[in-house]
C-alpha cells in the first residue's frame, strides 16, 4: 500500500531496479505479445515468411556455397549443415537489429510514460523465440528430407545456446540502443555491420577451412555457439568447450556492460530521443 | 492529512543545442575530433568554465500537496509546465531537488500512448491499460466498463486502425479514465473528442476526483475544467510558481494579469512543432497597420499570420485555425483552402506565410485563443503540428456606438462572435 516513490537527479543501478523490473513483468509480457501479433499482420501469406526467409536463405546458400563452391560440410549434408548455423545466426541478428532500434522505435511511449526502460530491448528480444521455435520445426522437415538422423541427445544443448546467444544480442543490443538515441549512426551501420559478421562466423562453412588462422574465428563469441550446436546436433565434432565457455563469459560481459550502460543513460532517453 | 506530494528545490536545465536537424550524427562529432583535435580538446577543457547556452525549465519549485487535494496547475506556453509533469511522471529527471510522493503513481500525459493501429480495440485496451501500469487482473474486472463508456461495443474486435479518430480518443480515454492509483497526472485531457464526449470525460474526471482518497495534479488552459475539478492552484512562469492559492482566487488573478497572451511566436527551427514534411516557424496577430497586437479593439480587423516551412513536395497541407473563448468553447474553425490558387494545399518545397482576416466587427468582447493544426485534408489521423493554444489576445469593447452594440450599453459578453447583421423594421400600423 504505502509505496513511496523518491525522485532525484541522479539514481544509481541497484537492486531496486531488478525488483521494478519484475513488477513490471506484465508489461514485457504485453510488449512480447504486441510485437509478436503485429509482426505479420496485414502479410498474405503471414507467419510463412517465418518459414520462407530461413528456408529460402538456406537453398540460396545450398546452391552456391554446398553445390558450386563445394564448401566441405563436416560429412554432413550441406543443407542441414548451413540450416543448423543459420538458425541461430537469425536469432542472433534479428535480436541484435531489434534491441538496438527498440527504443527509437517506442518513441511514443517512452516520451510519455514511465516504465523500465529495459523492457523495451528484452522485449524485442523475446519476440524472436517465435522466429527460432519456426525455424526449428523446419529444421526437423529438412533433416525428415534427407533421412539424417541427429543426435537426440544432443537437443539438450539448444536452449543453453539460447540463452548464451540471447546474452551476447542483448547485451550488444542495449548498449547500442543507448547509443542510437543519440547518434542514429547506428541505423545505417548495424546492417551492414551484421552483414560483414556473417562471413567472419562460420554459418556457411566449418570453422577448419580457416586453417591455422582458424583461432581468429574463436574470437567472434558466435563461433563458439554455432560451433557447439553442430557438434551436439549433428555429432559432427565433440563439443569444444574452450570454444562455449568464451563465448558464455563474452556473453556475461555483454550483459553486464549493456545494463550498466543502458541504465546510465536510460533517464536522459525522453529528452533526447 | 499527510501529503502525499512533495516538491523540494526542483530544477530543470535543458542544454540548447544549436545545430540544424533532429540529431547529431557520429560521424560528424568524430571528423571534428580530428579535424581539429585541438581545438576539440581546448572545447572539453574550456567548456568546464565557458558558460553553455543553457535553459531553465524549472526554477526552484517547492509545492507540498496534500493527500486528496486536488491542484491544478495553470501558466502561458512554455511556463514549465509539461516539464513539471514529466519529471513527476518520471519520463526525464530533475537537475537539482528531490520529489517525494506516498502511493501509487499514475500519469495521463496524452490518451492512446501506445495504441496500435493493427490491433484490436480489445487488445489495445490490455496494452495501453498494461503500458499505464494497471494489471492483467484489473483490467479484466474493468473491461466492460471501459467499452461501455467509450461507446465502441460493436466495434471492439476490429483493428482500431478502422476507427474514426473520435473513437480511438473515446476508447484511449476511457481506458485511462478507469485507472486508480493513489496519485493521478493528467495532463491537458480534456481536450478530446467532440462536445458531448468532453462534457462526459468532463464529468468522469469530477467523480474521479470527488475520490477523497485521491491525489490530483491537474494541468490545462481549459480554465472551466480546472475551476471544477481543482480547489487549490499554482501559476508557473518562466519556470517558477508565480501564484498560488485557492483556484477562484487565482484564476481571477491570472486572467486579470493577462500573462498568457501572446500575440507572436517564434520557434527555433530545431524546436518548431512538425515533422519531416512541413514545420511551423511563426504565428502572430497584427491589427489593420500590421503591429503585433495583444490587445483589439471589437471594431477592429484581426489578421492571424502564420508562417511554416515545406520540406517536402507534393503532400496536401491545410491549416486549421481554432478560435475559442475564454469559456474555451469553440467559436469557430477556419481553414487556409479559401485562397483560391492553394486550394488543393499541395505546396512546392519552401517557407510560407498564411494569414487568416478576421474582419472587424465580427469577433465579440473576450479572450480569444487561437489552436492551429496543420493537417492533410484526405486524413483525419495525419496531423503534422498542433497546439492547444498557441496565440491567446484580448477583444476590448469601448462602448463605440459605431459598433455593432449601436447605443446599447449593457454587457455583452455571452456569445462567440458580434457580427454586424442587417436589419430592418417596418412599421405595420
Amino acid at each position: 500500500m504505502a509505496t513511496e516513490t523518491i525522485i532525484r537527479p541522479k539514481k544509481h543501478l541497484s537492486w531496486e531496479d531488478f525488483k521494478e523490473l519484475w513488477q513490471y513483468r506484465e508489461l514485457l509480457y504485453f510488449f512480447t505479445w504486441r510485437d509478436i501479433k503485429v509482426r505479420y499482420k496485414q502479410t498474405i501469406i503471414g507467419v510463412g515468411w517465418a518459414v520462407f526467409q530461413p528456408f529460402m536463405t538456406m537453398v540460396v546458400f545450398s546452391i552456391f556455397f554446398g553445390h558450386f563452391a563445394k564448401m566441405p560440410s563436416e560429412g554432413v549434408p550441406y543443407p542441414i549443415f548451413v540450416f543448423v548455423g543459420l538458425l541461430l545466426w537469425q536469432f542472433f541478428s534479428a535480436s541484435l537489429n531489434g534491441a538496438s532500434a527498440s527504443l527509437t522505435n517506442n518513441t511514443g511511449i517512452v516520451t510519455k510514460v514511465y516504465f523500465p526502460r529495459l523492457i523495451l530491448p528484452v522485449s524485442s528480444t523475446l519476440t524472436n523465440f517465435v522466429d527460432f521455435a519456426i525455424s526449428f520445426i523446419v529444421l526437423i522437415g529438412i533433416m525428415a528430407y534427407y533421412q539424417f538422423l541427429p543426435n537426440l541427445m544432443g537437443f539438450w544443448i539448444l536452449p543453453l545456446l539460447l540463452v548464451i546467444t540471447f546474452m551476447i544480442a542483448v547485451g550488444i543490443g542495449m548498449f547500442l540502443a543507448s547509443i542510437n538515441v543519440k547518434y542514429r549512426d547506428v541505423r545505417y551501420a548495424l546492417p551492414y555491420f551484421i552483414q560483414m559478421l556473417l562471413f567472419v562466423t562460420p554459418v556457411i562453412y566449418p570453422p577448419s577451412i580457416a586453417g591455422k588462422y582458424s583461432w581468429i574465428l574463436a574470437l567472434n563469441p558466435m563461433t563458439g555457439v554455432i560451433k557447439a550446436a553442430r557438434s551436439s546436433i549433428l555429432g559432427t565434432t565433440p563439443i569444444n568447450w574452450t570454444l562455449l565457455g568464451i563465448s558464455t563469459a563474452f556473453g556475461i560481459l555483454a550483459l553486464v556492460i549493456g545494463v550498466v550502460v543502458f541504465k546510465k543513460t536510460e533517464r536522459y532517453f525522453a529528452d533526447i530521443v | 492529512m499527510p501529503n502525499a506530494v512533495e516538491i523540494k528545490n526542483v530544477s530543470k536545465r535543458y542544454n540548447i543545442n544549436h545545430q540544424q536537424g533532429g540529431y547529431i550524427a557520429l560521424r560528424d562529432v568524430l571528423a571534428n575530433i580530428f579535424k581539429h583535435p585541438m581545438r576539440f580538446a581546448k572545447k572539453k577543457v574550456g567548456g568546464a568554465f565557458k558558460p553553455k547556452e543553457e535553459f531553465w525549465a524549472l526554477k526552484d519549485i517547492n509545492l507540498s500537496v496534500k493527500k486528496g487535494e486536488a491542484i491544478g496547475i495553470i501558466g502561458p506556453n512554455g511556463a514549465g509546465k509539461s516539464t513539471l509533469l514529466k519529471i513527476l511522471s518520471q519520463i526525464t529527471p530533475p537537475t537539482t531537488g528531490q520529489i517525494k510522493m506516498m502511493g501509487k503513481v499514475a500519469s495521463m500525459l496524452e490518451v492512446g500512448t501506445g495504441f496500435h493501429p493493427e490491433l484490436t480495440g480489445r487488445e489495445n485496451v490490455f496494452l495501453n491499460g498494461a503500458i499505464l501500469g494497471m494489471s492483467r487482473i484489473e483490467i479484466g474486472q474493468k473491461f466492460d466498463s471501459i467499452v461501455k463508456f467509450a461507446g465502441v461495443e460493436k466495434f471492439i474486435d476490429t483493428p482500431v486502425k478502422h476507427y474514426s479518430s473520435g473513437m480511438q480518443v473515446r476508447l484511449a480515454f476511457a481506458v485511462a479514465a478507469h485507472l486508480e492509483p493513489d496519485i493521478l497526472i493528467i495532463d491537458e485531457v480534456l481536450a478530446v473528442g467532440d462536445a458531448q464526449f468532453q462534457k462526459k470525460s468532463l464529468s468522469k474526471m469530477e467523480e474521479v476526483t470527488r475520490n477523497q482518497q485521491r491525489t490530483i495534479l491537474f494541468v490545462s488552459h481549459n480554465m472551466d475544467a480546472v475551476q471544477k475539478l481543482c480547489t487549490r492552484t499554482i501559476v508557473l512562469h518562466e519556470g517558477k510558481i508565480l501564484l498560488e492559492g485557492p483556484t477562484d482566487k487565482i484564476i481571477s488573478q491570472y486572467l486579470e494579469q493577462k500573462m498568457d497572451h501572446v500575440a507572436e511566436r517564434i520557434w527555433e527551427p530545431d524546436k518548431a512543432p512538425g515533422d519531416d514534411v512541413v514545420r511551423m516557424r511563426a504565428m502572430r496577430a497584427l491589427d489593420q497597420t500590421g503591429q503585433i497586437s495583444k490587445q483589439f479593439d471589437v471594431r477592429d480587423p484581426v489578421n492571424i499570420e502564420v508562417e511554416y516551412e515545406v520540406f517536402q513536395p507534393a503532400h496536401r497541407l491545410m491549416l486549421q485555425l481554432y478560435f475559442f473563448n475564454e469559456l474555451s468553447h469553440v467559436i469557430f474553425i477556419s481553414n487556409n483552402n479559401l485562397d483560391a490558387p492553394w486550394q488543393d494545399g499541395e505546396h512546392p518545397v519552401g517557407r510560407f506565410r498564411s494569414v487568416c482576416q478576421i474582419p472587424g466587427d465580427f469577433l465579440n468582447e473576450s479572450i480569444i485563443s487561437v489552436a492551429y493544426r496543420m493537417i492533410n485534408p484526405d486524413l483525419a489521423q495525419m496531423i503534422h503540428a498542433t497546439e492547444p493554444e498557441a496565440l491567446k489576445f484580448q477583444i476590448d469593447d469601448r462602448l463605440d456606438p459605431e459598433g455593432v452594440r449601436g447605443n446599447f450599453k449593457l454587457p455583452w459578453r455571452l456569445d462567440g462572435v458580434r457580427p454586424r447583421i442587417p436589419w430592418k423594421i417596418d412599421q405595420l400600423s
